[in-house]
């Protein structure tokens, strides 16, 4: 398995973000992407998960078959990630366990069906410490709590690429610690990672790319 | 499929939970309805006559109020950026989201429009004509709603514009659920025009979700 960028160019409003980003990802290993505020990580991220259409260059994720049965050549990386942005994706009006168990339903893949929607749910609640949680609003929560929850939906379904948008934002040093054993093992397992941080992040096996900020250019 | 009904669950429950979407369109269609003699007159006839009308009217104004939401809360909260990745197309998430507005709006009003027939006075054997016009001509509003309410999904007070961008779109809707109402009253070719209006609805269905998906894509950016 391998994720492929080739000469990746990025705008936002005509705006040059990203010039030439290119890389390979195998599988296993993760990559930290850093550099300033306006450097153009999330805008990264966002192309990477097929939000955003690259200006020129393209993103390909090879070798994933098996699991579907399809031939494996490329499919649509939005297809095979998990994408955790700025913001949690938790719908307050519901409880942190209903929040997972509808993520753990949508997102199902053929390698979850091993495991009962409840059994990934309550696993997921736990590896995050929400256990005491589960039935609690999450409108009543607090933002690292939330933070918790919505990363817990890395844990409910299973995808190869996980791309992590500053996934530290709010949470404590006990809970930024469980987040990086999750992606560690998430390696381990031959999954692949692309964490934006500006927090130096225990992350193995991983390379770095830093990004620098264009100036405003025509 | 499983992804489809667990959207379509999520979000009738959040309708439930969250409550206020469909109280504010009830309460709109009642008051709506309820100005309109007091702006008209005691001239129990001209309100026998023009009652369909009113009450359909009336339906599509409420109906616009909770179109805002449909994918502007899942927008804030991040969720819509998640429910794009995955298997499931984008098309198929704007069907599930324009089905459960269906249900949790559409239908509740077209069940109300007989309890406000009673104030204008509208002939009972009219009843069961508009709330089968209404259940029938009501997935196009929603359905050719979520497309308005995809392409303002990040403009600032789109609820207006929605009204703007999506009203004259109801414009066959009405007129051919109003055909078929007075088909009943008087006029032939009511099971005509329950036909187009069935056609109206299924089109809508088919075609306003690969709309609105466009309209999503360009929006997420």
């Amino acid at each position: 398995m391998q994720l492929v960028a080739e000469n990746l160019v990025l705008e936002r409003g005509n705006r040059k973000v990203a010039n030439d980003v290119s890389f390979t990802l195998e599988g296993g290993s993760g990559l930290v992407l850093t550099g300033p505020n306006g450097s153009g990580k999330s805008t990264l991220l966002r192309a990477l998960a097929g939000y955003l259409r690259p200006a020129s260059g393209s993103v390909r994720i090879l070798g994933i078959g098996g699991s579907d049965g399809d031939t494996g050549e490329s499919c649509e990386v939005g297809e095979v990630c998990h994408f955790v942005g700025h913001l949690d994706g938790i719908k307050s009006h519901l409880t942190a366990a209903e929040n997972l168990t509808f993520w753990a339903t949508y997102l199902s893949d053929r390698a979850d069906s091993g495991h009962s929607v409840a059994h990934r749910v309550y696993d997921a609640l736990e590896v995050f410490a929400l256990n005491a949680l589960a039935d609690i609003p999450a409108g009543y929560m607090s933002a690292g709590q939330k933070r918790r929850l919505g990363l817990a939906r890395l844990l409910v379904a299973h995808r190869p690429l996980w791309l992590l948008d500053e996934p530290t934002v709010s949470l404590d040093t006990g809970s930024a610690d469980i987040l990086v054993k999750a992606i560690n093992r998430h390696l381990s397992d031959g999954g692949m990672a692309i964490v934006a941080t500006h927090l130096p992040l225990a992350i193995e096996p991983a390379r770095g790319i830093s990004l620098v900020r264009k100036e405003a250019q025509a | 499929m499983s992804a489809f009904l667990a959207l379509l669950k999520r979000d009738l429950m959040l309708s439930v939970r969250q409550g206020g979407a469909l109280g504010t369109a009830l309460g709109f269609y009642m008051l709506v309805v309820t100005l309109l003699p007091l702006g008209l007159g005691q001239d129990l006839n001209l309100l026998s006559r023009i009652a369909p009308g009113i009450l359909w009217i009336a339906l599509l104004l409420a109906a616009l109020l909770s179109l805002g939401r449909v994918f502007s809360s899942d927008h804030e909260d991040g969720t819509l950026d998640v429910l794009a990745t995955g298997r499931m197309p984008l098309e198929m998430v704007v069907g599930a989201k324009a089905l459960a507005h269906w249900i949790s709006t559409g239908i509740p009003l077209a069940l109300t429009a007989p309890v406000l027939g009673l104030m204008l006075n509208l002939d009972i054997a009219v009843y069961p004509l508009l709330m089968a016009t209404m259940l029938v001509g009501t997935p196009a509003v929603s359905f050719i709603g979520a497309v308005g309410a995809a392409l303002t999904l990040r403009s600032y007070r789109g609820g207006l514009l929605i009204a703007l961008l999506v009203l004259p779109l109801y414009v066959p809707t009405l007129i051919f659920g109003m055909a078929a109402v007075n088909g009943l009253l008087g006029v032939s070719g009511t099971s005509a025009a329950m036909l187009i209006l069935a056609a109206l609805s299924l089109t809508s269905v088919v075609l306003c979700p690969f709309a609105a998906a466009a309209a999503l894509r360009v929006q997420m950016q």
